[in-house]
């Protein structure tokens, strides 16, 4: 019996608790936004993109460092980054301050393709590739969705490319120098020891 | 009644001499009421439902979407008018306008004002509740015309909530006739008539012994209140027509003029049940303020806000509570609702007989 009353006690406190909420809704503020008529980033719509927003991404190259995690990351594959070695001295420093190590001479987005999933932001080192807060960047052909984000221009390419292949050619010849002197002293240096250990063995 | 007022009919009849006129404007009255209201419930519904889940709701067609029912009602009049090949012609046919007949049949008795009542039969609460339980003849009707599973299930379900809940609404009905000793609708708002204390709800005009009936009254109020919500097929006892389970319930196969027939009926019969609720509780037309804003028009003014009133909160619980299940609402009604109310009944009479 106590329980039996407790039980409609409760059937009724609790209608009235989420009544009370249901109450409080009605005269909160409605987040809707009347998109067409008002932007949301207008001041009176409240001046910020919803936490979670997938717009268009934005990166900048003069904070890629190259790694091709954003590629990695990529479940459609929409992004390419193609790098290039730097000649030691050659580049200027990242905008943050860390040494560069490799030219970026294409970096494309598919925007096609992207499902802005967003999955390529977090892996990135150095928040080159973000979210911007644009997202009404339609357009009528497939082919002005293809976004090059690269700011090298071709003969700086070419330049770089030389420049890399002179390095690597003269380190390479260095480096044969160097293994020759090494295979000439070894050479030269080999019977010493043998008959240093003749002489121990003697 | 002591002396006979002058009411619409008989003021129309002096006006223009002809019976027939009257007749026509106090039945065509409560129409007009009727379908002025139906669209501001739909509207008052879209907003209230958008409000409370924090969205605007309609707002393109016209200034904030307030012509929004009147493109849904367009819209519904265009469609094309389908009955299924394997349907029972003439029931299906015949179900939505015998629903919207028994929920228009309602408004017969209501009495608007002190001066104006369609039709001030002596029987208009016992009417009132035939009339509200006849709606589901059509409703089962037409789940039983459809040949479709869904709305069988549909019928049936609602066959066993009326049961179930119009024993409850009776019993509170009863013991309300009891109190005012008089069934006519008019009488029943006269007797609550002056300041709000002589409301049923606090149990009626009195001494002060009536303030130990007010827990009665009280609780005869939400026994009523949660009846009326079965009745009119509404959450949390919109079981009939549960979208989650059964599509639609019985007006599944509906489309157009039909199903916008379903539609005005349910709605009709949201505003009878919240214009009893106003009548039999809240003093009907009388002010609450003694005889400040009294009088035949503000009545009507009185009448219809306290009915919106309940009309409001009914859109509210339906944004509030999910479904009952069909043995949760027989639990309800069987174990608890019903020996309440027949508590409340006897304590009722009991009452009376002393005093």
């Amino acid at each position: 019996m106590k329980k039996y009353i407790n039980n409609i006690w409760l059937g009724i406190y609790t209608v009235l608790v989420g009544m009370k909420i249901t109450i409080i809704h009605l005269f909160a503020k409605n987040v809707t936004v009347q998109y067409p008529n008002k932007h949301p980033l207008e001041k009176a719509s409240g001046d910020k993109m919803p936490m979670n927003a997938r717009n268009r991404i934005f990166v900048d190259m003069d904070l890629c460092n190259g790694c091709n995690g954003c590629a990695r990351a990529c479940p459609v594959n929409c992004i390419t980054v193609q790098t290039l070695k730097v000649v030691p001295g050659d580049a200027p420093p990242l905008k943050n301050g860390e040494k560069r190590g490799l030219w970026v001479p294409s970096y494309t987005l598919d925007f096609a393709k992207c499902c802005f999933c967003g999955l390529c932001i977090d892996p990135c080192p150095t928040e080159a590739i973000k979210m911007t807060t644009e997202f009404e960047y339609s357009a009528y052909d497939r082919k002005d969705l293809f976004y090059k984000f690269s700011t090298m221009t071709d003969e700086e390419i070419q330049q770089k490319k030389e420049l890399l292949a002179n390095f690597q050619a003269e380190k390479a010849k260095k480096e044969a120098e160097a293994k020759k002197a090494a295979d000439a002293a070894k050479a030269a240096e080999a019977p010493k020891p043998e008959t240093g250990e003749l002489k121990i063995d003697n | 009644m002591e002396q006979q007022i002058l009411t619409l009919y008989d003021w129309i009849v002096k006006l223009s001499s002809s019976n027939l006129i009257a007749l026509i404007v106090v039945i065509t009255l409560p129409l007009v009421f009727l379908m002025v209201y139906a669209l501001v419930a739909i509207l008052g519904e879209l907003k209230i439902s958008a409000f409370i889940q924090e969205r605007l709701g309609p707002m393109r067609t016209g200034p904030w979407g307030i012509i929004q029912p009147v493109a849904e009602v367009v819209k519904l009049l265009q469609k094309e008018d389908i009955t299924p090949d394997a349907a029972n012609k003439p029931l299906f046919n015949m179900a939505p306008f015998l629903m919207f007949t028994a929920a228009y049949a309602g408004f017969a008795v209501i009495p608007f004002s002190s001066h104006f009542v369609p039709a001030g039969i002596n029987l208009g609460l016992f009417y009132i509740f035939a009339m509200g339980s006849l709606a589901v003849i059509g409703l089962v009707m037409g789940g039983w015309a459809s040949n479709n599973k869904y709305s069988l299930l549909g019928a049936l379900r609602s066959v066993a909530q009326i049961i179930s809940y119009e024993i409850p609404a009776a019993i509170v009905i009863l013991t309300i006739v009891v109190l005012a000793s008089s069934m006519n609708l008019q009488v029943i708002n006269a007797n609550q008539g002056g300041w709000f204390w002589n409301w049923y709800l606090f149990g009626g005009p009195g001494t002060a012994w009536k303030l130990i009936i007010i827990p009665v009254t009280f609780s005869m109020f939400l026994l009523y209140l949660v009846a009326s919500l079965a009745e009119t097929n509404r959450t949390p006892f919109d079981i009939p027509e549960g979208e989650s389970e059964l599509v639609a319930g019985y007006h599944t196969e509906y489309s157009g003029m039909k199903f916008a027939m379903f539609f005005f009926a349910e709605y009709a019969n949201m505003f009878v049940v919240a214009a009893l609720i106003s009548i039999l509780f809240f003093g009907g037309w009388n002010s609450p303020f003694g005889d400040f804003m009294n009088g035949p028009i503000w009545g009507v003014f009185w009448f219809i806000s306290k009915s919106f009133v309940f009309v409001f909160v009914q859109i509210w619980l339906r944004w509030t509570l999910p479904r009952l299940r069909v043995d949760q609402l027989m639990g309800v009604t069987w174990k608890v609702m019903t020996p309440i109310a027949f508590i409340c009944f006897f304590a009722i009479g009991l009452w009376l007989m002393f005093n």
